[in-house]
Parts: C-alpha cells; sequence; structure tokens
C-alpha cells in the first residue's frame, strides 16, 4: 500500500518534467539562472559595473551589430583562427600520417616533437614576439602551433590502434598501397583524427584570445580588452558570449561529421 | 600428380619466445588434391592454426617446402582465400561494401557477383547493414562471401564456426558444402570439433601438440550428403575420436560437437 504511494508519487514529480519537449531540456538550468540574474539586477542587488543585467547586454549585444562594429572584430577574429586552425591541422594530419605510418618517421620525428608538445605553448609569446612582431604572421603561427599537436597526437594514436587482425585481411585481399591508406588506415584512425581536430579548434580559439589581447586594433579578443580598459562591462559581456557562442557552433559542426562519417560505431551512447 | 595442388613436406616451424624455442610444428607433410575437401583436428596448442597461416603466406619464417600450384608461397594473395574464426569485417563498411572491400562495386561485374554471393549466403535485405547490426553467424557469412568473391584456389578456414550456435553451425556446415560443391573450391578446414571435422571432410587430418605434427590422415568415405546419425558415421567418429585416446590426456570433452 505504501510502497505503492511512492511510487506514483515518483511519477508525479517526473510528469512535469516530461510534458516539456525534451529538446528544450538543457536550456532549463541556463534560463533560470538568467531569470533570477535579471531578477537581481532589476531589484538592484548588483551593481551593473559588476555585472550588467541580461537584458542590457542583449542591448548592447545588438547596438554592436547595428553599428557593425561586432562584424567587423569576428570576421578578422574568424580569419585568424580559420587559417591558423587549417595550418595547424593540416600539418597535424601530415605528420601524423608520416609518423603514425613509417618507422623511419617515427624515430626520427617523433621525439623532437614530443618534446616540443611538453613546452606550455603561452610561454612561446614573447619569443614569437621577438621574433615575427605581433603581427598577423605571429597570430596565425601561435594559433597553428597550437592547433598542431592536437591533431598530430590522436592522427598517431589512431593510425596506431588500427586492429592487425583487419590488416591481415587487407594483406589477403592484396590491397594497394592506396587502398591500404584510403580503405583502411584512415576509416579506422577516423575517430581518432575527428577527436584530434574538435580539441584542435578548442585550442586554436583559446590562443586566438590570447593572441589578440595584445598588440592589435581589432578582433573579439581587442574589442574585449578594449571594453575593460574603458570599464564596458556589458561589452565584455558580448565579447565573451560571442567567443562561447562561435566555439559551441564549431564543435557542433565537427559532431555533425562525426555523426555523418561514424555511423558505423557501435559505442555506448548512454 | 598433376592434379595436386598443395604440397607441403617436411614442414617444420619455431618461434622463439623469451623462455627458449617453442616447436610449433614439426615434420609436417601433406599432398592436397584439387577440389579436396580436408579437415584438420587437434586439441588447442597443436600448430593448427599455424599451419593455415604458413599455407595463407601470412607467416613466412618456417623450413621445409610448401608448394601451391608447384610454385613456392611468397606471401598472402587472393588465390588463398582466409577465413578466421572471427569475421573481421571492416566496421566502416557495409555488408555488401565488406564483400567488394576494395573492389568497387560500381563495376558491374563486381556488383552482379556481390548481388550472387549475398543471395548465396542468404543476407538478401541486408546489404546496406553494418557489421555492429548483424549476429555472429550472419557477419560469418558475409566473411565467406567476401573470400568467394576472390575466387580463390583454396580456402583456408581456422575455427570459422566455432564461435556459433549449434543450430547456426550445422546451417554454416550445408552451406559449405553447397558452396564447395558448386565451386570445387580446395578446403583446408581447421576445427576442434570431432563431429565437424567427420561431417565435412574427405579426408581427416589428425594434429597432435607438443610439438605439433600430424599423427594420422583418416579418409571419410562417406557419400554427400552425409548423415550424422548413421552408423557408418558414428564408426569413423569413434575411429577418429581412437586417434586421440592413445595420448594420455583427455583432450576432447566427448560430445562438444552437434
Ligand atoms: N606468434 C607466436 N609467438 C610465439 N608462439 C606462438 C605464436 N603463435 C603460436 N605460438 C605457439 O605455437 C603453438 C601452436 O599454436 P597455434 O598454431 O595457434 O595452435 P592451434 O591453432 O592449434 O591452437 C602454441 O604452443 C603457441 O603457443
Ligand atoms: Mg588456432
Amino acid at each position: 500500500m505504501s510502497e505503492q504511494a511512492v511510487g506514483t508519487n515518483k511519477g508525479h514529480d517526473r510528469d512535469w518534467l516530461s510534458r516539456i519537449p525534451k529538446g528544450i531540456h538543457g536550456w532549463l538550468v541556463p534560463l533560470a539562472i538568467v531569470a533570477v540574474w535579471e531578477a537581481a539586477a532589476a531589484l538592484d542587488l548588483i551593481s551593473a559595473a559588476t555585472l550588467p543585467a541580461p537584458s542590457i547586454i542583449i542591448g548592447q549585444f545588438f547596438s554592436l551589430i547595428a553599428s557593425g562594429e561586432l562584424f567587423e572584430h569576428l570576421g578578422i577574429s574568424a580569419y585568424r583562427a580559420g587559417l591558423g586552425f587549417l595550418l595547424g591541422a593540416a600539418a597535424g594530419l601530415l605528420l601524423g600520417l608520416s609518423t603514425g605510418l613509417g618507422k623511419l618517421a617515427e624515430r626520427t620525428l617523433d621525439p623532437s616533437l614530443q618534446m616540443l608538445r611538453t613546452i606550455p605553448l603561452l610561454s612561446l609569446i614573447p619569443l614569437f614576439i621577438l621574433w615575427f612582431g605581433v603581427g598577423e604572421f605571429s597570430k596565425i603561427l601561435m594559433i597553428g602551433l597550437g592547433a598542431f599537436f592536437p591533431v598530430y597526437v590522436n592522427t598517431f594514436l589512431g593510425i596506431r590502434n588500427v586492429d592487425s587482425k583487419l590488416i591481415e585481411v587487407s594483406r589477403i585481399f592484396q590491397y594497394s598501397r592506396w587502398q591500404l591508406l584510403g580503405k583502411m588506415i584512415i576509416p579506422a584512425a577516423l575517430p581518432n583524427i575527428l577527436l584530434g581536430l574538435r580539441l584542435s579548434l578548442g585550442v586554436a580559439w583559446l590562443v586566438l584570445v590570447v593572441a589578440e589581447m595584445m598588440g592589435t586594433s581589432a578582433g573579439v579578443g581587442y574589442m574585449i580588452q578594449d571594453a575593460r580598459a574603458y570599464s564596458q562591462t556589458d561589452k565584455v559581456f558580448v565579447g565573451i558570449s560571442i567567443f562561447a557562442i562561435v566555439g559551441k557552433l564549431s564543435d557542433s559542426a565537427v559532431r555533425l561529421l562525426e555523426k555523418r562519417w561514424l555511423r558505423w560505431r557501435d559505442t555506448f551512447k548512454g | 600428380m598433376a592434379t595436386e595442388m598443395l604440397t607441403i613436406d617436411n614442414l617444420n616451424k619455431t618461434f622463439a619466445v623469451p623462455s627458449g624455442d617453442v616447436v610449433a610444428l614439426h615434420n609436417i607433410g601433406l599432398k592436397v588434391k584439387k577440389g579436396e575437401f580436408i579437415t584438420i583436428i587437434g586439441p588447442s596448442g597443436c600448430g593448427k592454426s599455424t599451419l593455415l597461416k604458413i599455407v595463407a603466406g601470412l607467416d613466412t619464417g618456417y623450413s621445409g617446402t610448401v608448394l601451391l600450384n608447384g610454385k613456392e608461397i611468397e606471401g598472402p594473395s587472393i588465390e588463398k582465400g582466409f577465413i578466421f574464426q572471427e569475421p573481421r569485417l571492416f566496421p566502416w563498411m557495409t555488408v555488401e561494401g565488406n564483400i567488394a572491400a576494395n573492389l568497387s562495386l560500381k563495376n558491374p561485374e563486381v556488383r552482379k557477383k556481390v548481388d550472387e554471393l549475398i543471395e548465396l549466403v542468404r543476407l538478401k535485405g541486408f546489404e546496406k547493414s553494418y557489421p555492429r547490426e548483424l549476429s555472429g553467424g550472419m557477419a560469418q557469412r558475409v566473411s565467406i562471401a567476401r573470400a568467394l568473391l576472390r575466387n580463390p584456389d583454396v580456402l583456408l578456414l581456422d575455427e570459422p564456426f566455432g564461435a556459433l550456435d549449434a543450430f547456426t553451425r550445422s546451417h554454416l556446415q550445408e552451406v559449405l558444402l553447397d558452396i564447395w560443391q558448386t565451386n570445387k573450391t580446395t578446403m583446408l578446414f581447421v576445427t576442434h570439433d570431432l563431429d565437424e571435422a567427420v561431417f565435412l571432410g574427405e579426408r581427416v587430418v589428425i594434429m597432435n601438440p607438443r610439438p605439433g605434427h600430424i599423427r594420422n590422415i583418416l579418409p571419410i568415405d562417406l557419400p554427400f550428403p552425409r548423415k550424422r546419425t548413421g552408423s557408418a558415421f558414428q564408426e569413423l567418429r569413434r575411429l577418429v575420436l581412437n586417434e586421440f585416446e592413445k595420448v594420455e590426456e583427455p583432450l576432447f570433452e566427448i560430445g562438444a560437437g552437434i
């Protein structure tokens, strides 16, 4: 009797959640926080200089769009991050393939690369400035270097994890060198390669912010830095949100590729 | 003599391991005629897989003679089809993709043969399925089909049905016999299942371990299709079993077959 009561009670508790579409579940917590935040600001519980109300941040966001300022900054940031990422990821993929496939390349290249990898990237910034100045070249090179290692390490790992039993099958079927690469090794290593790309995007984004906070006059990072100098906290928040949104979008893009290309995978989905 | 397809003579294989040398195969001699169905039976560790891998060209460090069609084996090739105990399908390819593998399904000739093979191994409707969606028996049928697509001279099967349940296994045995009778492919079929060895083989090669050697080769003079329950079958089965009971330790679980 009492057990049944507990059971129905539990069902009742979950009722209100089940009435809300599943796609919205992830939004519930952020929405609640924003609501509380807005209310607290309206009641003057927090100072606008520390934490401007969400409505003010959104207002600032639209005025930055209207003036064209936002897209100007975003454009140059996207260019730097995109180019740096492309160069770094391409180099990572190529070198990862070489060291993963060839013992000679592994013996000669991998030790140096592993050593370089242990250097905290941000500690190289002064050196980059000394060598290349603070111009675009220096920034893109730094982003590229950051984007390089995740792709490199994961490509190498993916290749070395290819099941030798499947390689045996490809030997019996007399795969050509290109078939071995294109129909066996790359598909088998693809989960790792895509993971490397995702991590690499994150690093590219991180390095971008750091690079844009020094010696530049454009970019979302600059916009944040500039707004801080003038205590425009709402503008700082817009900049941070832009980083969050674009970061999330680029991550989703790679995840979409994973969904399409890794459909064959049989893994735990929770 | 002219019909001899595979000649193995005085084959020895030693593995160097940290604790010393392991003699995996000792003085193996076997002649297989074209189109013959040979089953090889023996307890685990007697070198059955090692023998097949040498014939397949996957393992080249041996001494002695191994000739396929009169030529020494130089490495793996499509003439020597191999079916492993695990299906070893490419997980990123569909059923038809796995069968075609490095051949293009856009080639109408390949397409036609793949469709015929899917029919033959009874996988119609699953062409576009991925390996993760298949049962063990279905996956093994895919691996049979992809070996057959390459028209091998000899098909090497290493306990191919060992991991399957009794019903699936006996079904696949029938499928394999069908294929053999239609294509006349030479079969070298390794098993540790007594009934399977007698049911399929025209000759049963009996191997014993330490070091791996051939104890005896018994002809099974029964017409196909064979009946497992027939008295002649049971008599031959006992004959094969006797070969093992001469060894001190019990090597088989009696009745492990179907
Ligand atoms: N790669 C290897 N390295 C060392 N020893 C091996 C290797 N492969 C097989 N052996 C040894 O050779 C013997 C025969 O093995 P195997 O051919 O796999 O037997 P079976 O297939 O009959 O069970 C075993 O004693 C095994 O330990
Ligand atoms: Mg074995």
